[in-house]
């Protein structure tokens, strides 16, 4: 475990010496739970109608794939004509984009990440590396299949998938969410256990909570 | 003028429109910036689809009272702001509760809402939005000081605190406004008003690319949502101050929508064509050019 994690005695401003346990005094580590559609149909749909012209993709690029997201923000493709906006920060995103090769340790982060986004959450694999490893199928140092990890609600394949594939897989991913199949965040509270064995699997160095939001 | 219960809904009648208008304003405001970088920018009723979605996610975490109360300090700004000026000058369903409240009340409340959003994003405990936090006060504070100089000037020109008889005297042509009365006034209030609308070059505040988008980083779901309602009502109750101070009010609603897109405009026709200033830049910008432009005002009334 890394030194600022450890079990500390910090001296306040006031002069009070008090105990600090960094793991969990600063993360909230209480495990997912299945968040129903608490409305009506009618308004369920509505929602869902709603989450689905509203994209906003958290801007974590993760391997190649991420110079490809860069032409959809600009006046050749312009993915804002169909909802989908880039943020800043996990807190405010609902569709995280995995694009391409996933490195155990860039894992950790995208778990991290992927924990702090409010519920319903969507996860898009791009490129044939989050599917079968592609083209590092043998590395010993990236993941082979991202739906062992994160629950995916679509994939976009190709090495690398031109930005029209990408347009095509946003549709995609819309169509999803408003048939009300969108319910990854759900799929991964009712799996908690074996999302959790397969990441710390595959993460050597695990000094964080098991859910960390 | 008297308080009359009538008023109530008439004053949320009133605050139904401009919601409306902003969240339609904005959106046009940015297809317009989006034309500039030759892109066709979001659908003019995304605002009501990003709202609805955000108020519509499942979960959402606080962290503490004053997080709460953040959003809220801030809507209450707006609001506050929209319904102590009148918003449609001589009409008696569109007057608001302006007969209660003067202009010293208003600039309280500009500032009301950047003070509450200071102690809530200050309790999420993110380091990006304490920067931010910090950045956006100090920013906000110089581009207060022209600001209050042009309004102490209206003051004094027009011998009167109430935005009402300020609005009033201007309705004799185009010639009365104050634009052409008391022009270093108006000089020094445009600019200042660059400073507080969130837009190049003063956005350094809220830039994405910089820091993750500042105070409203940990902001989320129903809390994010109300702040974008606010980001509807807000600039255009600003507007409202402005229009009424200096650009003759407005006696009807046509009037009013293209006064204050015009005035909308402005900043955001200053905002595609100059770069971000970093925070110190746009302090001595404000000290060097716009408040001088203020103390001339003050010394000229």
């Amino acid at each position: 475990m890394k030194e600022e994690l450890k079990i500390r005695t910090v001296t306040g401003p006031d002069g009070v010496k008090f105990e600090v346990d960094p793991i969990t005094d600063y993360f909230c580590d209480a495990p997912p739970t299945v968040q129903p559609a608490a409305y009506t149909k009618v308004i369920e749909k509505f929602f869902n109608w709603a989450r689905s012209e509203s994209l906003w993709v958290l801007g974590f690029g993760t391997g190649c794939g991420a110079i490809e997201m860069r032409p959809l923000m600009t006046p050749r493709y312009d993915a804002y004509r169909y909802g989908v906006q880039w943020r800043a920060t996990p807190r405010q995103s609902n569709l995280f984009i995995v694009s391409g090769y996933l490195s155990t340790k860039t894992l950790k982060r995208v778990i991290r990440s992927y924990e702090q986004m409010p519920s319903p959450k969507y996860v898009m694999g791009l490129g044939s590396c989050t599917i079968n490893g592609g083209m590092y199928w043998d590395s010993y140092n990236t993941i082979k299949q991202l739906d062992q990890y994160l629950p995916v609600d679509t994939y976009v394949t190709g090495c690398m998938p031109r930005p029209e594939a990408l347009l095509a897989g946003f549709e995609a991913l819309k169509k999803i969410i408003r048939s009300g199949n969108g319910e990854g965040a759900n799929e991964y509270a009712e799996n908690f256990d074996w999302y959790k064995a397969n990441q710390k699997s595959v993460i050597s160095d695990w000094d964080m909570p098991d859910y960390n939001w | 003028m008297e308080f009359e219960w009538i008023q109530i809904p008439y004053s949320l009648l009133t605050l139904f429109i401009v919601v409306n208008f902003g969240f339609l304003m904005t959106a046009f405001i940015q297809k317009i910036a989006a034309r500039v970088g030759r892109r066709h920018g979001i659908p003019i009723w995304q605002n009501y689809i990003d709202m609805f979605k955000n108020y519509g996610l499942r979960t959402s975490i606080s962290h503490g009272v004053m997080f709460y109360l953040g959003p809220v300090f801030r809507l209450t700004g707006g609001v506050g702001l929209l319904m102590f000026v009148p918003t449609i000058y001589g009409s008696v369903m569109f007057s608001n509760m302006s007969f209660a409240g003067d202009l010293i009340l208003a600039l309280y409340f500009v500032f009301f809402g950047t003070l509450g959003m200071a102690l809530g994003a200050g309790e999420s405990g993110s380091p990006h939005a304490a920067i931010g936090i910090t950045r956006g006060l100090s920013q906000v504070t110089t581009a207060e000081l022209p600001f209050a100089l042009a309004v102490f000037s209206v003051a004094l020109q027009y011998q009167t605190l109430s935005v009402t008889d300020i609005v009033a005297a201007q309705q004799g042509g185009i010639l009365t406004w104050t634009l052409f009365t008391n022009p270093f006034a108006v000089a020094a209030a445009m600019l200042s008003f660059l400073g507080s609308m969130m837009r190049s070059p003063f956005d350094v505040v809220v830039a994405p690319q910089e820091l993750p988008i500042g105070p409203p980083t940990e902001y989320h779901s129903s809390f994010l949502a109300m702040m974008q309602t606010n980001r509807a009502i807000y600039p255009i109750a600003k507007i409202v101050i402005f229009m009424n101070l200096f650009f003759g009010g407005a006696t009807n609603w046509p009037v009013f929508f293209l006064k204050v897109f015009l005035i909308y405009l402005f900043s955001a026709f200053v905002g595609v064509v100059f770069p971000r200033f970093r925070v110190e830049q746009s302090i001595r910008w404000f000290l060097v050019w716009a408040l001088p432009l203020g103390i001339l005002a003050i010394i000229l009334v």
